[in-house]
């Protein structure tokens, strides 16, 4: 790529990004929307460490659960415990459906965090997907559900005249339509930052030679914040995703 | 103008460029392979979780909840079963002292009565005795008296007949004799 070209006369090699390029697994060449991409693999591994995790864990249906069945079980039951208390009884029905999205979410940026790997959820079209995906769905079961009940989600019936609803109307509709956006930015966002910040202390470290066990240190340190990032960036899209749903089965304020 | 322009232009170049050396989020050529394998994975995903992992866990905690709550009443059963076997225990129990209470006064009774008959059989026996004793003791005093009159009234005889020989007569010395004795 040209980025490396660009950047070697600076003092420090750092390519913080470099990281985050999609690239053939096999060969060289062209990205096709078919090519099997470091992407692929790291998505794959994710949704195998989920089965290993959540299918193998529990493939003992112990009455007294192994380790792995008792984390699958707790993974469960937060999960659940967390739809049906953002969005109520009728969220339940929608609870697989945002343990895929927690499970998926969770699984990448943890596995992102080792070495060499590839952080899907850093791109902001893996996140978008996501966000657009839960925009549309909660859209359509809002409307679905509700029919035109469903705009009385922007309609503050509680303000007091007219026209601060019509003003709080506006406002409660950009705000519905930024959601996507917000919700993946954050996303994308703090896993790209955190990754970035790791790999420009990593360079500071191949450049200081002896001095490296002060950037080595923030590595650590850094590296144990990310690794809360990683469980709260999911964790935030998860209940943001139970937020939004609850709006759609309970549209009036 | 011209060159603030050129600037601006440059400046705008670079940051296209630095977008696409540094970004590479936002190449937008990756997005749609991105997307592919997302979509496929998130299927992928959502096929075993609802196929398999969360039947599976739903029931295995259904199964615990159920096996919990069983053994809870069946320990509540147990708890009730202690509590009655305890108040039976203890009902007996008092039961039994008072049947021991009861047995130990008749018992005490018995004896008192039992005690009563001997002390009066005894106390009888011994009034008889001490009569009995007191009869003899007159007896022998009467029998004393008697020999004493006898050997008196011999004895004057005796001395009648030595004075007056022949002459003697029994019946009055004896009536005599009495006489004195009892004088």
């Amino acid at each position: 790529m040209a980025g490396g070209a660009d950047h070697g006369d600076s003092q420090f090699n750092i390519h913080p990004m470099d990281q985050f390029r999609v690239e053939p697994l096999f060969g060289s060449g062209e990205v096709h929307w078919y090519t099997i991409t470091n992407a692929t693999l790291w998505m794959f591994l994710t949704v195998g460490a989920i089965t290993l995790l959540m299918v193998f864990g529990s493939r003992g249906r112990a009455l007294i659960p192994s380790r792995g069945q008792s984390v699958a079980e707790m993974t469960y039951g937060f999960v659940r415990k967390m739809v049906e208390d953002v969005a109520g009884k009728e969220g339940a029905k929608y609870f697989p459906y945002i343990m895929t999205l927690f499970l998926f979410i969770l699984g990448s940026n943890v596995l992102a965090l080792l070495p060499g790997s590839f952080a899907a959820t850093s791109h902001i079209a893996v996140t978008a997907v996501l966000a657009v995906a839960v925009f549309v769905t909660v859209t359509a079961i809002g409307f679905v559900k509700h029919g035109a009940g469903f705009l009385k989600l922007f309609w503050v019936s509680s303000a007091p005249t007219v026209a601060l609803r019509i003003v709080l109307a506006i406002i409660e509709l950009i705000s519905y339509f930024v959601r996507p956006l917000s919700h993946s930015i954050r996303l994308a966002g703090n896993m790209m930052a955190g990754h970035a910040v790791l790999k420009v202390f990593a360079g500071f470290a191949g450049a200081l030679g002896v001095g490296a066990v002060i950037p080595i240190a923030a590595i650590a340190a850094i590296y144990g914040l990310e690794l809360l990032v990683a469980f709260i960036q999911a964790y935030v899209f998860a209940i943001l995703t139970c937020v939004y749903l609850n709006d759609a089965l309970h549209p009036s304020h | 103008m011209a060159n603030t322009t050129e600037a601006a232009d440059h400046l705008g170049n670079e940051v296209l460029h630095e977008a696409e050396a540094g970004m590479p989020q936002l190449d937008p050529n990756i997005f749609p392979n991105l997307i592919f394998w997302l979509v496929v994975s998130i299927v992928l995903l959502y096929l075993i979780l609802t196929k398999v992992a969360l039947p599976r866990l739903n029931s295995v905690l259904a199964e615990r909840s159920d096996a919990i709550s069983n053994d809870l009443e069946q320990a509540q059963l147990f708890k009730k079963r202690a509590e009655d076997a305890e108040a039976a225990y203890n009902a007996s129990l008092a039961k039994a002292r008072e049947e021991a209470q009861q047995i130990a006064a008749d018992t005490k009774a018995e004896i008192n009565r039992e005690l009563g008959v001997l002390l009066e059989k005894a106390d009888a026996e011994i009034a008889a005795k001490s009569a009995e004793s007191e009869r003899r003791i007159a007896e022998i005093q009467e029998s004393a008296a008697k020999s004493v009159e006898d050997v008196a009234k011999e004895t004057a005889a005796e001395i009648v007949a030595s004075f007056l020989p022949g002459g003697a007569d029994q019946a009055a010395v004896d009536s005599a004799v009495s006489e004195r004795v009892k004088g």
